[in-house]
């Protein structure tokens, strides 16, 4: 059953304000030029509804960058499993880029062993998605991706119509929200009408970014492997490791240990972690295994574009154009891409 | 969905309780670790664990000892970092966490009825120990067995008595070099490729099992190739760095694969094609 709704656009700020009284709500917040970041709001006046992708994804919220997982006693040999689980998150306005990031880490996080502190984090975040119903800027490539429409991963699904928001639910728990607000309206056929105008004027704006179809993408980085344009990467990439860090589809982690000051008790913490570090592949002997930067950059693009293909059938890029965006060396994921392209044919 | 319970979380440690510990080199120590309640750890030859030092933190470890060692199993920690150094301050009686078994093991079943040509470098014996025990504890599911094995220099052998013992055995065949002579050393001299050439193998009957530095396994294998094994018979295992030991952490990939659960032991065939591998 199709279940639609509409949300005045007027009505916006109760609809916050409601949420906000009961549990806590992040949204796209403006943080200067250019910069918006997911950050707890109370009305909507705070939100940024016009945003390009946050600088963090909100992986954040699934998988926080300093987690503890463990608390440990030396003195009497005890190792307790934690999870550090906050209340209730709603995620207000989630592109559909970011909606693909977090359908691609509940795959990967649910292969057996599940990881256990991503799935209470998750069970406690209700998601509402924003549709984009122009180009963010020139860093995207969602239409290549085929992420600039939502393809599910929301509880309630939003986008902005002249006079008010179209409302898809997408869950039991999007369902519950709207009926507990009771602000929500059913739509009349010109807002149906209205939201099929978008869509078809989206086919006209999203336009596939780069020179390669989407399901070519595979075959060029699988020809790719020896290709020069790694060596260019690796000359310029100063491996900070920023495009990792604001990739929506990272997961990588290292694992510390921190001991209290009366040596006894301590935790154990995981921490986003990159492949860009030199440090990250190295083993204890010393040798790396991909110990130069063109190595790791084409490690990081064979991650997106290949090995998660061929594991589940999915590729891991979401066309979000943070790393592109983010990158000091102004490494360029179309760019590179049509790079590869242009010499792989 | 099942309940989320933290209990399920991957990353329980179980307190394993060191039973001894012995120096073997300037660089490597054994530990004879139990579980509660002598548990098994119900391994396969050729998997780790995860070992926690408190504090420090934790490494993966592969498995030296054979499954059929019962309420024990052993270890051979080289001292190289951060935590394998605070477990060589540890001894008989102290306690480190234990998570694991994990990876890929050797695989036994197919391996029944071959002749095995194993072959050791370095702390690669270590893990490979865990297959020659299995084996000689089974010696009659097995063909021919040959084991050899490589140092880089006299001190840095390990299991010497072990390896004497298995040369004596009738059906065992063993060699043993040193890359450079030390003091009082009457054995060969030389790399391990040398101990390959003569030996007399029938390649479609027999499967090579090698683990050692990366850098030997790339001139083994050629002299493996030389003999005619064919590539799905030469197994190795390979070391990576690893974090988590479930799959996720992201540090030990080759390729599409985990080393830690697609691995670490593979089949030539399996990684000949993937860059970064060898």
């Amino acid at each position: 059953m199709e279940s639609f709704y509409v949300l005045k656009k007027s009505d916006l700020d109760r609809f916050i304000r409601q949420l906000s009284r009961s549990r806590k709500v992040v949204a796209p917040v403006s943080r200067g030029v250019k910069n918006f970041v997911f950050a707890e709001v109370t009305s909507a006046a705070q939100i940024s509804i016009q945003s390009i992708p946050t600088i963090l994804p909100p992986k954040k919220y699934f998988m926080p960058q300093c987690e503890k997982i463990q608390e440990f006693n030396r003195e009497i040999h005890q190792w307790n499993p934690v999870v550090e689980a906050n209340g209730e998150v709603v995620l207000f306005g989630v592109h559909t880029c970011d909606l693909a990031g977090i359908q691609f880490l509940n795959t990967v996080m649910d292969v057996v062993p599940r990881d256990v502190n991503y799935a209470v984090h998750k069970q406690k975040i209700v998601v509402i998605g924003l549709e984009c119903n122009d180009y963010c800027d020139e860093y995207a490539s969602c239409r290549v991706m085929k992420n600039h429409l939502p393809n599910g991963g929301y509880d309630l699904f939003l986008t902005e119509l002249k006079d008010v928001f179209m409302v898809h639910g997408g869950s039991a728990a999007g369902e519950k929200i709207v009926k507990e607000a009771g602000i929500f309206l059913k739509p009349d056929a010109a807002h149906k009408k209205e939201l099929e105008d978008i869509r078809k004027k989206k086919e006209m704006i999203f336009k596939d970014e780069v020179n390669v179809k989407r399901e070519d993408l595979r075959g060029v980085f699988e020809r790719s492997v020896q290709s020069d344009v790694w060596e260019n990467l690796g000359g310029r990439c100063v491996a900070c490791g920023n495009c990792t860090n604001v990739c929506p589809t990272c997961y990588c982690f290292d694992i510390k240990d921190e001991l209290d000051l009366n040596l006894k008790t301590g935790c154990r913490t995981r921490i986003w972690d990159s492949c860009q570090n030199e440090e990250f592949a190295k083993v204890a002997g010393g040798e790396s295994f991909r110990h130069n930067r063109g190595q790791r950059q084409r490690h990081r693009f064979m991650r997106k574009f290949t090995y998660p293909v061929g594991k589940f059938s999915v590729y891991a890029c979401t066309g979000c154009g943070r790393c592109s965006r983010t990158c000091m060396a102004k490494i360029n994921l179309k760019e590179t891409i049509n790079e590869l392209a242009g010499a792989v044919k | 969905m099942s309940a989320n319970s933290v209990l399920e979380s991957p990353y329980v440690v179980k307190a394993g309780k060191i039973l001894r510990a012995k120096q073997l080199t300037g660089l490597e120590k054994y530990f004879e670790i139990e579980l509660p309640g002598r548990e098994d750890l119900g391994h396969e030859p050729g998997q780790f664990v995860m070992i926690s030092v408190p504090g420090a933190g934790e490494v993966p470890i592969s498995v030296s000892s054979s499954p059929w060692k019962k309420g024990a199993f052993e270890l051979v920690i080289r001292r190289a970092g951060g935590v394998t150094s605070a477990l060589h301050q540890l001894g008989a009686g102290d306690v480190v966490g234990i998570r694991g078994p994990y990876g890929r093991g050797f695989p036994t079943r197919v391996l029944e009825g071959k002749n095995l040509l194993m072959i050791g470098g370095g702390c690669g014996t270590i893990p490979l120990r865990s297959l020659i025990t299995y084996v000689l504890d089974n010696r009659d599911r097995f063909g021919e067995v040959n084991i050899l094995v490589g140092y880089k220099s006299p001190e840095m052998i390990l299991f010497k008595d072990e390896f004497d013992a298995w040369g004596q055995k009738r059906d065992v065949f063993t060699d043993m070099t040193v890359d450079r002579v030390g003091p009082g050393w009457q054995g060969k001299v030389g790399l391990i490729t040398k101990l390959i050439s003569p030996l007399q193998i029938d390649p479609q009957k027999t499967y090579a099992v090698v683990v050692g530095p990366p850098i030997m396994y790339k001139f083994v294998i050629q002299e493996l190739l030389k003999k005619k094994i064919p590539e799905d018979q030469i197994i190795v295992s390979m070391e990576r760095h690893m974090k988590c030991g479930v799959g996720k952490c992201g540090h030990c990939q080759i390729a599409q694969y985990y080393c830690c659960q697609d691995g670490p032991v593979f089949t030539f065939k399996e990684i000949r094609n993937f860059y970064e591998a060898i």
